[in-house]
C-alpha cells in the first residue's frame, strides 16, 4: 500500500486528542448531531406499538404503557456515527432486547437475523446475536430526559457497538428473519454489518 | 465465507482512497470556499452524493470528514464547497489553508438516497440553508447540463419546473449568488428565491425571515403535483421545513433530507 500524501500545512489537533476509545477515522464531538433520511415523524404515544415478528407471524406487541412496565435497563456507552463523529459516555434508559424476548416468552431468537422497521419506513438489519446479552435495547430516555423526536423519540433501537445508523430511530417492529435482509442504508451503499472498529463504513469495506 | 457475507447483496469492491490535488480555489463568501480537484481514478458520481476527505499531517496524524460534492456529474470534475466552522479541524484547512497544488485523500462517492437523476419525474423543490446549498447546487448544475442535452432527447426530469428556496444569514453569505442568478435567468423553468435571516442590506426587495409555511406554499409546488423535495441545511431548519411540508400535505416518502450539526436544543 502506498503512503498517503501529506497535506501541506495541516497539523490538526494532533495525536494527543486521540483516545483508545475512538475507532479509526472517527473524531470526538460534545454535541449530538442529527442525521435522518426524511422528516421526523410526529410522536403519538396513544397509538405507539412495539412488536416482534418471526418472519410474518406476530409474536408479541406492547403498547407504550406495557413497554414502560417491562424491566428497564440503564446503559452508559460510546456511540459512533459513520459520518465520523463519536460521542463518549452517552446515558440511556430502555428495555433490553433480552427483556423483550423474555417478555415474549422466547428463550432464544427465533431466527438468526433481525430487520428493524421504523415509523417513516426506515429499516436496518442486524444479526440477532448482536442484540443479545445486554448489547442492545429499545431506548426511550437519553441523558435523563425522554428521547427527543429528532433523536428517535419516543423510542429507538440502541446498538452502540455498531455504527449508529443501526440504532434505528422511531423503531416499531423487530422482525426476525433468515436469510438476512439488507435495510435502508445497507441497500444504499453502506456496509451490511457496520463494525466501527473494523471501519466497515461502506459496501466493500 | 461467513453467513453474513453470504446473505449480503452483491459484494462491492472496497472504495479506495484516491489522491486529490487542488486545481483551483474560489472564495464563495468570506467563510466559504470551493476547491476544484483533480482526482485520477475517480469513478464518477450522482448529484447529491458526498465524499469522505482524509487529511494527513507530517507526523502521520489523520483526520477524516464527509463533504457534499458541489459539481455536476456531467462536468467530469470534483468540486467541494466547504464552510469554515469554528474549531473545524478539517474545514479550517480546506476553507482556509489549502492552496493550488496541495494534496489530500478522497473516498467515494457515498450515499445512494439523497440523489437526483434526470429521469426522476415531477417538479423539483429544493430547500437549502447556508452550506446546505452544496448538494442542491450539484442537482441544479446537473439539471442545467441535462437541459442542454434535452434538445437531443434527454431525460424528462430536467424539463420539469424547479424551485429553489435558499436561506442565508446575510446578502454577503449567499453562496453561489451569481451562478444561481444566471441559472434562473436562462429560461430553464427554474425559480430561485432567497431569504435572509440576519438582516438585509438597504434596498433588499426579497424575503428576510426564517423559512415558514407561507414561504413553502408560495415558492414550492402543490402536494397534488407530487414534487420531489430535497432539503439540506442545519438541523433546526431541516426539522422545521420537513415538518411543515408534511403538515401542508406532502408525502414523507417524497421528502429527502440531509442535516448537519446538532439540534441546537
Amino acid at each position: 500500500m502506498s503512503e498517503p500524501p501529506i497535506s501541506r500545512g495541516f497539523r490538526g489537533r494532533g495525536n494527543a486528542a486521540r483516545s483508545a476509545r475512538v475507532p479509526p477515522g472517527q473524531h470526538l464531538v460534545d454535541d449530538f448531531p442529527v442525521l435522518s433520511a426524511g422528516p421526523t415523524p410526529p410522536v403519538d404515544l396513544p397509538n405507539w406499538r412495539l412488536s416482534i415478528e418471526d418472519g410474518d407471524s406476530p409474536l408479541a406487541e406492547w403498547s407504550w404503557a406495557q413497554f414502560m412496565a417491562l424491566p428497564q435497563t440503564d446503559l452508559i456507552v460510546d456511540i459512533h456515527c459513520v459520518t465520523t463523529w463519536s460521542k463518549l459516555d452517552t446515558r440511556w434508559r430502555g428495555v433490553s432486547i433480552d427483556a423483550l424476548l423474555e417478555a415474549a416468552g422466547l428463550s432464544e431468537p427465533p431466527q438468526p437475523y433481525v430487520l428493524a422497521h421504523c415509523d417513516g419506513g426506515y429499516t436496518t438489519n442486524i444479526p440477532a446475536e448482536d442484540l443479545l446479552d445486554g448489547k442492545a435495547m429499545v431506548a426511550w430516555e437519553y441523558d435523563g430526559e425522554p428521547l427527543h423526536p429528532e433523536h428517535g423519540g419516543p423510542a429507538r433501537l440502541l446498538v452502540p457497538h455498531l455504527y449508529f445508523w443501526k440504532s434505528a430511530k422511531w423503531v416499531q417492529k423487530l422482525q426476525f428473519v433468515d436469510p438476512e435482509v439488507p435495510g435502508f442504508w445497507e441497500e444504499n451503499g453502506y456496509h451490511i454489518y457496520g463494525d466501527p472498529w473494523r471501519e466497515q463504513r461502506y459496501d466493500g469495506d | 465465507m461467513t453467513g453474513i457475507e453470504a446473505a449480503a447483496p452483491a459484494l462491492a469492491p472496497k472504495k479506495q482512497w484516491l489522491t486529490a490535488t487542488v486545481r483551483e480555489v474560489t472564495d464563495e463568501t468570506p467563510r466559504v470556499r470551493s476547491l476544484v480537484l483533480d482526482v485520477p481514478g475517480w469513478p464518477g458520481h450522482s448529484a447529491g452524493q458526498h465524499v469522505d476527505v482524509r487529511l494527513t499531517a507530517p507526523d502521520g496524524y489523520q483526520a477524516q470528514r464527509s463533504y457534499s460534492i458541489a459539481s455536476a456529474p456531467a462536468s467530469g470534475t470534483i468540486t467541494l464547497t466547504v464552510e469554515m466552522l469554528p474549531d473545524g479541524e478539517v474545514s479550517s484547512y480546506l476553507a482556509g489553508e489549502a492552496r493550488v497544488g496541495d494534496q489530500f485523500e478522497l473516498r467515494g462517492p457515498i450515499g445512494g438516497y439523497f440523489v437526483w437523476t434526470p429521469d426522476l419525474e415531477g417538479p423539483l423543490f429544493l430547500v437549502g440553508g447556508g452550506s446546505g446549498i452544496v448538494p442542491l447546487m450539484a442537482i441544479l448544475r446537473e439539471r442545467a447540463a441535462n437541459m442542454m442535452m434535452l434538445r437531443d432527447g434527454g431525460a424528462k426530469g430536467a424539463a420539469q419546473p424547479a424551485s429553489l428556496l435558499f436561506s442565508s444569514r446575510s446578502y454577503d453569505d449567499i453562496i453561489y449568488r451569481a451562478e444561481l442568478e444566471r441559472l434562473a435567468g436562462q429560461g430553464g423553468g427554474l425559480t430561485v428565491t432567497h431569504t435572509l435571516t440576519r438582516g438585509a442590506p438597504a434596498g433588499w426587495a426579497g424575503l428576510s425571515r426564517r423559512i415558514d409555511a407561507m414561504m413553502l406554499t408560495e415558492h414550492g409546488f402543490a402536494p397534488d403535483l407530487m414534487p420531489r423535495i430535497f432539503i439540506c441545511g442545519p438541523t433546526p431548519l431541516v426539522e422545521t421545513v420537513a415538518f411543515t411540508l408534511r403538515e401542508l400535505g406532502h408525502g414523507p416518502k417524497l421528502i429527502k433530507t440531509e442535516r448537519f450539526g446538532p439540534t441546537g436544543k
